[in-house]
């Protein structure tokens, strides 16, 4: 028998970015909260402390802040007519687990949606025909406008100290920044980080190409900085050990060192580590959520009753727990019919290397996650489709996270694997090297989607979800056009030789190779419930004190790192909880 | 053919060293001398492997001096200790499978999925080794791979590579592929693993190591990085 708790106001599944933000804001309404994290416990000290955080063999090999995929995974097909098998090592994304979840160990790339991206099918239509989105491509707008986020992109920028130039405020371009941005009431929280080698020839090499170079807005503070609610954070160092990696200095934005220090005082919020939940419990005749069941450190089953359940853990697994609680019908790419599982989206990410001379100081070591340089002139309205031929756009730029060796040296076309000519390759390669890269929107198609495997079964022995999802012919003319781009520019920098090449035609997806961690869809935002499975405040249609919080929204995938959009979307929500939901609790729409 | 079993004076030292364990043994179980009647320093006592036994080692030996020699661009896998670390990282948690997802059934599929295999990392390796022992006592007239000549070694390198090695329980491939990934981590992790003695990898290739603070040579450009690195134990290179 479960052990049933007291009842609480709200319960939170999961301790990330969205899991932190909803907590701090519900809190704040004088709600009693209650979060639940699957993974253990994790703050700067001791977790991310130096030194043992400069590890790579702990963190880039026996991945220490990542999700084990020993207890859950999911599995993988590039069809639906395709037998799915596990994703059984760590390779196309990365999922995060514990206190700060993936925001504790991501990069820091913080960007806003272009307007035009959240009216895509709109914008699309408008500008090259209905007819030019291709049989099967299942892209929509989101329910929500570019100006009614701006406040929430703007808090979210003030609470990670996110450093960059802004491009338009109020309407007027600025000097250095983005002039294709979205209008933003200020400057950003911090000016730009200094820009290593790399983000500096991106500047010569963009603007060779007649490009408007730009800092990468980076949720890696620049300078000293308190955020609006009081914590503190340290300039970053540049240390190298960043993506993957927590932050040992307090200078990546994290929900461990920028929300987490206030909640963790607050009597009216509790966080229980290492509580996994297994569903949410639903009363009789499903409409209305009753709270959530998990298995407790010791694998004891504990009921936690309440009136509001939001799912903040990383988008696979809210469209996971959604599906193995019943809440909305699952999708069903032969009919088209059914929500939860639909327009599954992902990221299109290649890579240009550069190698240049030994009197050329690239210092890959060297590294900062989220700053360097982009350029937004193939992305949003900038892109012609109807020349490119394709839907949807994308960005380059130079970035340097941090390279080690046993992070992979990269080598010049030709050059064998092991033995001399590989040992003299990355000890000329690895000081003089650096990388640019190919960002790509990445549309949602009807075959492309979420399920529950038939096979599989994690180690409680739930149902794996099942991921069929592969490249689809927009996306290869996206990766070759935009790859030939970035080829184009980086010869301009006369490099001794580059590596890098763009999805060939037919190419698949291929799951051991690290492209992103951007998974989207699956439980998107609409305006109709026949074709979403949430509304546009991220509340379940079918059972309306249930929000799904997070990039699971997105309707298809734009050229830009999630976060930043992720994070206004749980303020959005948040406020549309505290401002509507709380007084007349029901659906919002 | 004429060609000694191996060019590389490191690798030699350590065969040679490997030899020496027995007779250790040997002296001890009889109670009698002290390690020093074999004149080797206790701080450099040869390694002692606890997960390969004699004949993988030799294997792992003879492989990591192929795959990462002793040359004129810096140190050699074997002197830089990679054989321990190999050993010693095959017997942890992490070798032993704990974060990859190891439940069945185990499918067949392209290799864009990934090993679908049931082994965990340890296992590959050691199913490996003993397939690749077989082949060559098939076709080297009972030698094994680490008494083969360095030319011999090297093609049955880029066989497995290929996978045109045929091997019968895993795919040489796969096996190649993995080995040579642990190889790279014991030649490049922190010395606290066992390989990378003296920092001698870094020092090749010019990482700072655990030094992780950088903030004022972001934009230096016109001198290279000028400090040595140090380990996580805080020793400097």
């Amino acid at each position: 028998m479960a052990t049933v708790k007291p009842k609480v106001d709200v319960v939170i599944v999961g301790m990330g970015w969205t899991g932190a933000i909803m907590a701090k804001e519900l809190t704040d309404s004088g709600l009693r909260v209650v979060a639940l994290e699957r993974g253990a416990d994790r703050d700067t000290q001791p977790d991310f402390a130096y030194p043992k955080v400069a590890d790579e063999l702990e963190g880039s090999v026996h991945r220490k802040f990542l999700q084990s995929l020993s207890q859950e995974t999911v599995t993988i097909r590039h069809s639906p007519a395709g037998v799915a098998v596990p994703y059984r090592q760590m390779g196309s994304f990365k999922p995060g687990t514990g206190v700060g979840g993936a925001g504790s160990h991501w990069s820091g790339c913080h960007f806003r949606a272009l307007p035009e991206d959240l009216k895509l099918r709109t914008n699309v239509e408008k500008r090259y025909g209905r007819r030019f989105i291709p049989d099967g491509m299942t892209i929509a707008d989101f329910p929500v406008s570019y100006e009614e986020l701006e406040p929430h992109f703007d808090h979210f920028e003030y609470v990670c100290g996110t450093s960059g130039k802004a491009g338009v405020i109020k309407g007027v371009i600025q000097e250095g920044g983005n002039p294709y941005e979205g209008s933003r009431q200020r400057e950003f929280a911090l000016p730009p980080n200094p820009n290593y080698l790399g983000a500096e020839q991106f500047y010569v090499g963009a603007r060779n190409m007649g490009w408007h170079p730009y800092p990468i807005p980076a949720s890696n503070a620049s300078r000293p900085y308190v955020n609006p609610y009081g914590c503190q954070m340290g300039p970053c160092n540049f240390c190298g050990f960043c993506s993957d990696y927590g932050c040992i200095n307090y200078s990546k934005a994290s929900p461990n060192s920028c929300i987490l220090p206030v909640l963790r005082q607050r009597q009216a919020f509790e966080l229980r580590a290492n509580a996994h939940v297994q569903k949410v419990t639903l009363d009789a005749d499903g409409k209305r959520a009753t709270g959530v069941t998990y298995l407790d450190g010791q694998g004891r089953e504990i009921e936690q009753p309440a009136d509001l359940v939001l799912l903040c853990a990383f988008s696979l697994y809210n469209v996971h727990l959604m599906l193995l609680s019943g809440i909305g019908s699952p999708y069903d790419p032969n009919t088209g019919l059914g929500t939860v599982g639909r327009n599954y989206s992902y990221q299109n990410l290649n890579r240009v290397t550069l190698f240049f001379n030994k009197n050329v100081q690239a210092n890959a070591f060297i590294g900062n996650g989220g700053a360097g340089t982009t350029m937004d002139d193939l992305n949003g309205n900038q892109l012609d489709a109807g020349k490119s031929g394709f839907v949807g756009g994308g960005i380059i730029w130079a970035r340097q996270p941090g390279a080690g060796p046993v992070r992979g040296i990269s080598v010049p076309r030709g050059t064998p694997n092991w033995g001399t000519q590989w040992k003299r390759a990355i000890t000329d390669s690895f000081r003089h090297s650096f990388y640019f890269e190919v960002q790509g929107a990445c549309m949602s198609y009807r075959q492309n989607y979420l399920s529950l495997d038939p096979t599989y079964r994690d180690g409680f022995g739930r149902p794996l979800l099942r991921l069929t999802f592969d490249w689809n012919q927009n996306e290869i003319k996206a990766s070759q056009f935009l790859v030939s781009k970035a080829q184009e520019m980086s010869k301009t920098l006369n490099p001794l030789s580059m590596i890098g090449d763009a999805k060939k035609d037919g190419s698949h997806y291929d799951v051991t190779q690290y492209q992103s961690t951007h998974t989207c869809g699956g439980a998107i935002m609409g305006s109709d419930p026949k074709s979403s499975a949430l509304n546009r405040y991220l509340q379940s249609w079918a059972v309306p004190n249930v929000f799904a919080i997070g990039a699971n929204a997105f309707p298809q995938n734009n050229g830009y790192n999630p976060t930043g959009m992720v994070g206004a979307l749980a303020y959005w929500s948040a406020k549309a909880i505290r401002d509507q939901y709380l007084k007349h609790p029901g659906p919002l729409v | 053919m004429s060609e000694p079993p191996s060019k590389s004076p490191s690798r030699r030292r350590f065969v040679q060293g490997l030899s020496l364990i027995p007779v250790v043994a040997v002296l001890g179980s009889c109670g009698s001398g002290s390690g020093s009647a074999t004149g080797t320093d206790a701080a450099h006592k040869p390694y002692e492997p606890r997960f390969f036994t004699a004949s993988e080692w030799a294997f792992i030996v003879a492989i990591c001096d192929r795959l990462i020699p002793a040359d004129e661009v810096g140190p050699g896998a074997v002197e830089l200790g990679v054989p321990e670390f190999l050993d010693r990282h095959m017997q942890t948690p992490y070798a032993n499978g704990a974060i990859w997802y190891m439940q069945g059934p185990f499918l067949e599929a392209a290799p864009e999925f990934g090993y679908q295999g049931q082994l965990p990392l340890r296992e590959i390796l050691r199913v490996g080794i003993a397939e690749m022992d077989a082949h060559c006592h098939k076709a080297f007239g009972g030698k094994a791979f680490a008494e083969l000549t360095a030319a011999e070694q090297e093609s049955l390198l880029e066989a497995a590579q290929a996978g045109s090695l045929q091997f019968d329980t895993i795919s040489s491939k796969v096996f190649f592929s993995y080995l040579l990934g642990e190889v790279r981590n014991g030649y490049f992790a922190d010395p606290a693993y066992g390989g990378n003695k003296g920092m001698g990898s870094w020092k090749m290739i010019g990482y700072p190591g655990a030094r992780a603070d950088y903030m004022d040579w972001v934009t230096v450009r016109d001198k290279p990085y000028p400090l040595p690195p140090v380990d996580l134990g805080g020793k400097r290179g």
